[in-house]
C-alpha cells in the first residue's frame, strides 16, 4: 500500500534529478560549442536557454545571452524554476516527503547530493571550474540511481521512480531535437549548404550520445541517422521509443502489482506503438517537428494521467 | 546562566576518584588518544548530516537546517539508579493516566478538593470535547517524556511531565546507533542495555490500542505530521520508518465510509491509530481551530465515535500543565495510594498570595516559569538576570500573578564533555521515554540526556544552545 | 405540571452550491432530546446529497452526526423530521446530570465573553436585585435583556458576540441568548445556550429554529428563558441542543473544500 502522495513524490524527486542532470548536461554541449566556435556564440546560447524551456523566464532578466549569463541561470538562479539548484532542492524537498518510502541509502545520496551542490552553488561559478562542477551534478545524480538500483525493491516504488525519469526524459530529448529540427530536415543538406558539424555534435552532446552514435554508427554523421538514433533506437537510452517503452513497462507493472489497468497504461501503449509503427521516412514526410510537438504533447498529457489515476493529490 | 561549583558530577567524586557507574568506562578512556576522539567527534557529525537528523529553524529558510551538537562522551546510570527511576516513572506514568480519564469524567479528585476546579476550568489544556470520551484501550497518554534531573547521588526530581507529543527520542535511538558504529569495543567491554526495541514496542503498544470494530485485519498505524517544514519532521519520518507506518499530512486523509483513511494509489485506505504530531488545537478545523490548515476535518467526530485511535488522546495536555505540576505529589497519591517515588521540584505558584511575596522577594534567586510556556522561553532565571531584566520581569509578574510558578535555581548535576581541553563537567537533564499500553507500561532504558554545552548554563534546550548525549543503563 | 402538547415536526434545511462540492463535511446536532418533560415519539434525519459518518453524543449529551456531502454535489438536503411531546413544567429542567461539570457553564467562550457593557449590566442587577432570590433576579435580567436588546433582524450573524449585540441594542434570539448567559455568568451563575424549536400559535410554517438560555439555580437547578419572547418555555418548547454558546448547539456546522458560494434555505412546519 502506499500514500497518492509518496507516488507523487517518487515521480517528482525522480523528475527533478533528471532534469538538473539534463540541464548540466546540455550546459556541456554548450560550452563545447563556444569552446569550439571563434564568431559569436550568442544564438547557440540562446538555444541552449530555449532547450531547457526557460526562455521566458530568462527574458524577463537579461537581455543578451551571453556565457556567463546563461551558465549562471541554469546553474543556480531562483528565478529560473528548472535551475540545477531549484531542481535538485525540489528533488530532496520530494525525497524528504517520501523519505519513509526509500532506502536510506538512496536519501543519503540525495542528501549529499543536495549538501555538497548547495556548497558549490553558493557563488557564481567561474568558466574554468564549470566543467568539473558538471561532472560533480552528473556524478552525484547517478549516484542516486546506483542507490536505487543496487538497493530498492522493485516494487511500485521503484515503477514511480522510472515513470518521473523516463517522462522527464522522453520530454528532455524530444525538446532538444525540436529546438534544432530545422538542422535535421532532408532540405538542409539537399540545398548543400556545409552541414554543421559543430551543432550536430551539440545535439549528440546534449544527449550524451556522441560516443555511443559514433560506435554504432561509424563517422557518417547524418541528419537521418541522428533522427533515427534519438527517436527510433531502443538500443539508446535517452531515445523516445526508449522512454516511451520504460513507460509501458513499468505501467505494466504496476497494473500488474495492483490488479488494475489504468488510462493512463492506455495512452502510454498508444505511443509506444506509434513509435515502431513510424518510419524515419513517415516521420521526415509528415513533418519532424509535427511529430516531437505531438509527442511532447503527448508526455504532457500521460503525466496528467498518471497523476490522477494514482491519486497524486487530493 | 552561570552557577558557581560544586555541583554533583556524575562521573568524578573529584580529580582521581570516578564514580562507580563510569569506572569502566574511565578506564577505557584514560588510554584513548584525544586526537583520535575528536576524529570521531567530526565523524559523528557529519554522519548526523548526512543522514539528516536536523531540525527545521522556523521562520528561516531551508538551508537553515541546524543540527543538535552530539557529545560523545556517554552519560551513564547504574541498574540500581535506574530501577527506581523505571519504578517512580512507571508510578507517575499511571497516575497520569488515572487523572486524564477522571478529570474527563467524573471530576472525583476535583470533587474531593484535591485541585482547584479554577485550575481545570481556566485551562487551555483542558478540552470539553472529552468530556465522557473512552479512548480506544482506555489509554491517554500512550507516549510520555519525563523531564528529570539530578542534584546529588540520590535526589532526583521531576523537572516536567511531557505527555502531549514529546520529542527527541529519535535522537535517543540516533545517538545509540552512532555510538555503536564509533565505539563498537565499549559495547562488547561494557554490559549495556540496548534501546533498540522502542520503535517496535511503540508500535505493538499503538497497535493494541486500536478501534475493535476495525475493517483491517491488522492494525494500520500512522503518523501524522505537520509536513517538512515542521521542526521535528526528521523525528516523525524517522519514527513512521522504524515502525513500519505510513507518514501522513493532513491532505492524505478524509473521512471515508465513517473512519479516517488515506489516500493511496490504488484508493482510500481505513486508518485505525494515527501518531499524531499535531497539537490539539490545529487537529480539527470542523470542532477546533477553523484556521488550522494541518488538521484532519471531522477526526473528533470519528475519534468521539470509537473509529479511530488518536495518540495521544486529545487533552492530555491537561496533565502536564505547569499550573498543575505542583500538585503532581497529590495526584499521584489520590489515584495510586502511595507516596511519590520521584519528587517534584519544590515550586511556589504565584496564584497564591503568600507565594507571591516570597517569589517578589526572592526574584533573584528563583527560576520563575510561565505556566503555559515550554522549551526554556519567557522565563526568569534570577541569578543570571540583571537588575533591568529583574525589575521588568516583576512588574510582569505583578500584573498576572497566575501565569507563574517559581522554582529554586537547582544545582543541576555535571557529566563531562569532550571539551578542546579534554572533559569539562556540563549540566545535563534527562528524558527517559515511557510507552503505555492497555495493560503494560514499557519504559526504554536511558532516555535523551540533554547538555547544556556552555560552560556553566543550565538551558539544555536544543532551541538555545543545548546538545545531546548518548544514555547507557548498565546491565547487572 | 402543566399541559402536554404533542408536534409533528419537519425542518428542512437546503444548501446549494455553485460549484460543484470536492469535499465537505457537515456536523449535525438536530435530535431533540428525551426527558425533563419532553418526550420524543419517533425521530430521524434524512440526508440528500451526503452520506452519515458517524454519529455520537457529545459532552453536552447532544445526539451529533457527521454527514460528508457527496463529491461533486451541487445541493444538499437535511429533513430533520418526528413527533415530540411536550410537557409544561414552567421552564424548569432540574437537576444537573452528565458528565460536564456545572463550573464548565459558568466560565466565558469567546462568543459570551464579557466586555464594558456586559460588566455594566452585570453590576445594575447585582445593584438592583440584591434583594431578590435567584429566580426573580433571572427574570429581571432577562426583562432588562429584551429591553436592551431590541428584536431586529439583518443585523447580527452567527460570529456576533453578546458583547456586540449589546453595544448595538438589536439582535435576534441568538443574540439575546448570549447576552442573558453572558450577563448570568458574569453574575456567577451557570448557564447554557438552547436551540431548538417554538411552536407559534396558528401558523403550519414557522419563520426558522429557536433559541434561548438556561441558568442553574441553587433552589431550582436549570432553568429556561426565552428573552425575545419574556417567558419561560412552556409545552410549545422543544428543546434539541444545549451548549456553552451557539457554537456548541448550532444545528449544522459544517467545512467545504474549494471555491464558490453557497446558498441556504431553511423551512420548518410544526403542527400539533
Amino acid at each position: 500500500m502506499m500514500l497518492g502522495k509518496t507516488a507523487g513524490g517518487l515521480f517528482w524527486m525522480f523528475r527533478y534529478l533528471e532534469r538538473a542532470e539534463n540541464t548540466a548536461r546540455l550546459l556541456e554541449a554548450g560550452w563545447h560549442m563556444a569552446l569550439n566556435r571563434s564568431s559569436t556564440a550568442s544564438n547557440e546560447w540562446q538555444s541552449v536557454v530555449t532547450t531547457a524551456g526557460v526562455l521566458n523566464a530568462y527574458n524577463q532578466k537579461h537581455d543578451e545571452f551571453s556565457a556567463s549569463r546563461v551558465i549562471d541561470f541554469l546553474l543556480r538562479d531562483k528565478d529560473n524554476p528548472s535551475s540545477v539548484m531549484n531542481s535538485i532542492d525540489l528533488a530532496r524537498s520530494n525525497a524528504r516527503q517520501v523519505r519513509t518510502a526509500l532506502s536510506s541509502e538512496v536519501w543519503e545520496a540525495t542528501n549529499e547530493c543536495w549538501m555538497i551542490l548547495k556548497q558549490e552553488l553558493a557563488r557564481p561559478v567561474a568558466e574554468r571550474n564549470l566543467h568539473d562542477l558538471l561532472s560533480t551534478i552528473r556524478y552525484r545524480t547517478s549516484v542516486v540511481r546506483g542507490a536505487l538500483y543496487g538497493t530498492m525493491l522493485r516494487n511500485d516504488i521503484f515503477a514511480f521512480s522510472r515513470l518521473g525519469t523516463f517522462l522527464e526524459r522522453a520530454d528532455n530529448t524530444a525538446r532538444i531535437l525540436d529546438v534544432k529540427y530545422y538542422l535535421l530536415l532532408p532540405s538542409a543538406s539537399f540545398v548543400g549548404s556545409s552541414i554543421d558539424n559543430v551543432q550536430w555534435e551539440v545535439i549528440l552532446h546534449s544527449v550524451s550520445a556522441q560516443r555511443s552514435y559514433r560506435w554504432l554508427h561509424g563517422g557518417d554523421i547524418s541528419a537521418q541517422g541522428i533522427v533515427d538514433f534519438l527517436v527510433f533506437d531502443r538500443r539508446m537510452p535517452r531515445s523516445l521509443a526508449f522512454c516511451a517503452a520504460e513507460t509501458v513497462r513499468y505501467l505494466e507493472q504496476l497494473e500488474q502489482e495492483y490488479g488494475t489497468r489504468q488510462e493512463s497504461q492506455i495512452l502510454a501503449e498508444r505511443m509506444s506503438e506509434r513509435m515502431s509503427q513510424n518510419t524515419i521516412e513517415s516521420v521526415f514526410q509528415n513533418g519532424l517537428h509535427e511529430f516531437l510537438a505531438e509527442f511532447i504533447a503527448d508526455t504532457t498529457q500521460l503525466a496528467k494521467h498518471i497523476e490522477q489515476d494514482f491519486s497524486f493529490y487530493g | 546562566m552561570t552557577t558557581t561549583p560544586p555541583c554533583f558530577d556524575e562521573m568524578l567524586i573529584s580529580q582521581d576518584q570516578v564514580r562507580d557507574p563510569y569506572s569502566d568506562y574511565y578506564d577505557w578512556f584514560s588510554k584513548e588518544d584525544l586526537k583520535r576522539l575528536r576524529l570521531k567527534s567530526a565523524e559523528a557529525e557529519a554522519f548526523f548530516r548526512k543522514i539528516g537528523i536536523t531540525f527545521n529553524v522556523y521562520g528561516q529558510d531551508e538551508a537553515d537546517e541546524r543540527l543538535i551538537p552530539f557529545d560523545i562522551v556517554p552519560r551513564i546510570i547504574s541498574s540500581r539508579e535506574w530501577a527506581r527511576l523505571e519504578r517512580g516513572i512507571d508510578q507517575r506514568v499511571r497516575a497520569i493516566n488515572a487523572f486524564l480519564h477522571d478529570i474527563y469524567h467524573r471530576q472525583e479528585i476535583l470533587r474531593a478538593g484535591r485541585i482547584p476546579a479554577e485550575l481545570i476550568a481556566r485551562n487551555a489544556a483542558f478540552l470539553p470535547e472529552m468530556m465522557g470520551v473512552n479512548p480506544p484501550g482506555g489509554v491517554y497518554s500512550h507516549i510520555a517524556g519525563i523531564d528529570l534531573v539530578r542534584t546529588g547521588e540520590d535526589d532526583f526530581f521531576v523537572l516536567e511531565d511531557n505527555v502531549r507529543t514529546p520529542s527527541g527520542v529519535s535522537y535517543m535511538l540516533e545517538n545509540r546507533e552512532t555510538m555503536l558504529q564509533m565505539f563498537p569495543e565499549l559495547f562488547t567491554r561494557m554490559k549495556i542495555r540496548p534501546v533498540s526495541a522502542y520503535p517496535r514496542l511503540l508500535r505493538r503498544s499503538l497497535s493494541n490500542c486500536a478501534p475493535e470494530n476495525s475493517p483491517n485485519r491488522k492494525p494500520v498505524v500512522a503518523v501524522l505530521t505537520p509536513g517538512i517544514h515542521n521542526s521535528a519532521y526528521f523525528e516523525h519520518a524517522f519514527l513512521a520508518d522504524q515502525m513500519g507506518a505510513e507518514l501522513v499530512e493532513s491532505t492524505d486523509l478524509s473521512v471515508v465510509d465513517g473512519r479516517i483513511a488515506m489516500r493511496t494509489t490504488q484508493g482510500f485506505q481505513p486508518v485505525d491509530v494515527i501518531y499524531r504530531r499535531v497539537d490539539d488545537a490545529y487537529l480539527d478545523p470542523l470542532n477546533f481551530n477553523p484556521e488550522s490548515l494541518l488538521g484532519v476535518p471531522g477526526i473528533m467526530d470519528v475519534y468521539r465515535a470509537g473509529n479511530i485511535t488518536l495518540a495521544n488522546a486529545p487533552g492530555t495536555g491537561i496533565a502536564d500543565d505547569k499550573a498543575l505540576y505542583s500538585y503532581m505529589p497529590d495526584i499521584i497519591e489520590f489515584y495510586t495510594g502511595e507516596q511519590a517515588i520521584l519528587k517534584n521540584v519544590p515550586t511556589w505558584r504565584c496564584s497564591e498570595a503568600d507565594s507571591l511575596a516570597y517569589v517578589l522577594e526572592h526574584l533573584s534567586e528563583l527560576v520563575v516559569k510561565e505556566v503555559h510556556g515550554s522549551g526554556g522561553y519567557g522565563m526568569l532565571v534570577g541569578p543570571a538576570a540583571n537588575k533591568k531584566e529583574l525589575s521588568d520581569f516583576e512588574a510582569k509578574l505583578r500584573a498576572k500573578p497566575a501565569n507563574y510558578i517559581a522554582q529554586p535555581t537547582l544545582a543541576l548535576s555535571t557529566v563531562p564533555i569532550l571539551a578542546k581541553s579534554g572533559l569539562a563537567p556540563r549540566h545535563v537533564d534527562l528524558r527517559p521515554f515511557v510507552l503505555v499500553s492497555p495493560n503494560k507500561i514499557d519504559i526504554t532504558p536511558g532516555g535523551l540526556t540533554r547538555v547544556a554545552l556552555k560552560q556553566g548554563s543550565l538551558v539544555v534546550n536544543s532551541s538555545q544552545g543545548g546538545g545531546t548525549k548518548d544514555t547507557w543503563v548498565l546491565g547487572d | 405540571m402543566g399541559d402536554t402538547l404533542s408536534f409533528a415536526i419537519t425542518h428542512t434545511t437546503t444548501y446549494s452550491f455553485d460549484q460543484p462540492v470536492k469535499y465537505a463535511l457537515q456536523q449535525l446536532r438536530m435530535f431533540p432530546r428525551n426527558g425533563h418533560g419532553q418526550r420524543v415519539v419517533d425521530w430521524k434525519t434524512t440526508v440528500t446529497g451526503g452520506q452519515k459518518q458517524v454519529a455520537f453524543d457529545d459532552q453536552f449529551m447532544n445526539r451529533t452526526e457527521l454527514v460528508r456531502l457527496d463529491p461533486g454535489a451541487i445541493r444538499v438536503e437535511i429533513v430533520s423530521e418526528g413527533v415530540v411531546e411536550v410537557e409544561d413544567r414552567n421552564g424548569v429542567i432540574g437537576k444537573h446530570s452528565g458528565y460536564t461539570p456545572l463550573w464548565l457553564y459558568a466560565e466565558p467562550t469567546p462568543m459570551t465573553a464579557a466586555g464594558n457593557t456586559v460588566r455594566k449590566m452585570a453590576g445594575q442587577i447585582r445593584a438592583d436585585c440584591a434583594e431578590m432570590d435567584d429566580i426573580a433576579r433571572m427574570h429581571e435580567l432577562a426583562t432588562r435583556v429584551s429591553e436592551a436588546v431590541k428584536y431586529q433582524t439583518g443585523h447580527t450573524d452567527a460570529e456576533t458576540t453578546a458583547e456586540m449585540a449589546l453595544t448595538a441594542g438589536h439582535g435576534v434570539c441568538q443574540d439575546q441568548a448570549h447576552v442573558m448567559i453572558a450577563v448570568a455568568r458574569q453574575l456567577g451563575y451557570p448557564a447554557r445556550y438552547v436551540s431548538g424549536y417554538l411552536f407559534m400559535d396558528g401558523q403550519v410554517n414557522q419563520d426558522a429554529s429557536h433559541a434561548w438560555c438556561e441558568v442553574w439555580t441553587e433552589s431550582l437547578g436549570w432553568i429556561g428563558f426565552d428573552v425575545a419572547n419574556q417567558i419561560c418555555p412552556d409545552a410549545r418548547y422543544v428543546r434539541v441542543a444545549a451548549g456553552r454558546d451557539y457554537g456548541d448547539a448550532a444545528p449544522i456546522q459544517g467545512v467545504r473544500h474549494g471555491a464558490g458560494d453557497e446558498q441556504l434555505q431553511v423551512s420548518l412546519q410544526v403542527q400539533q
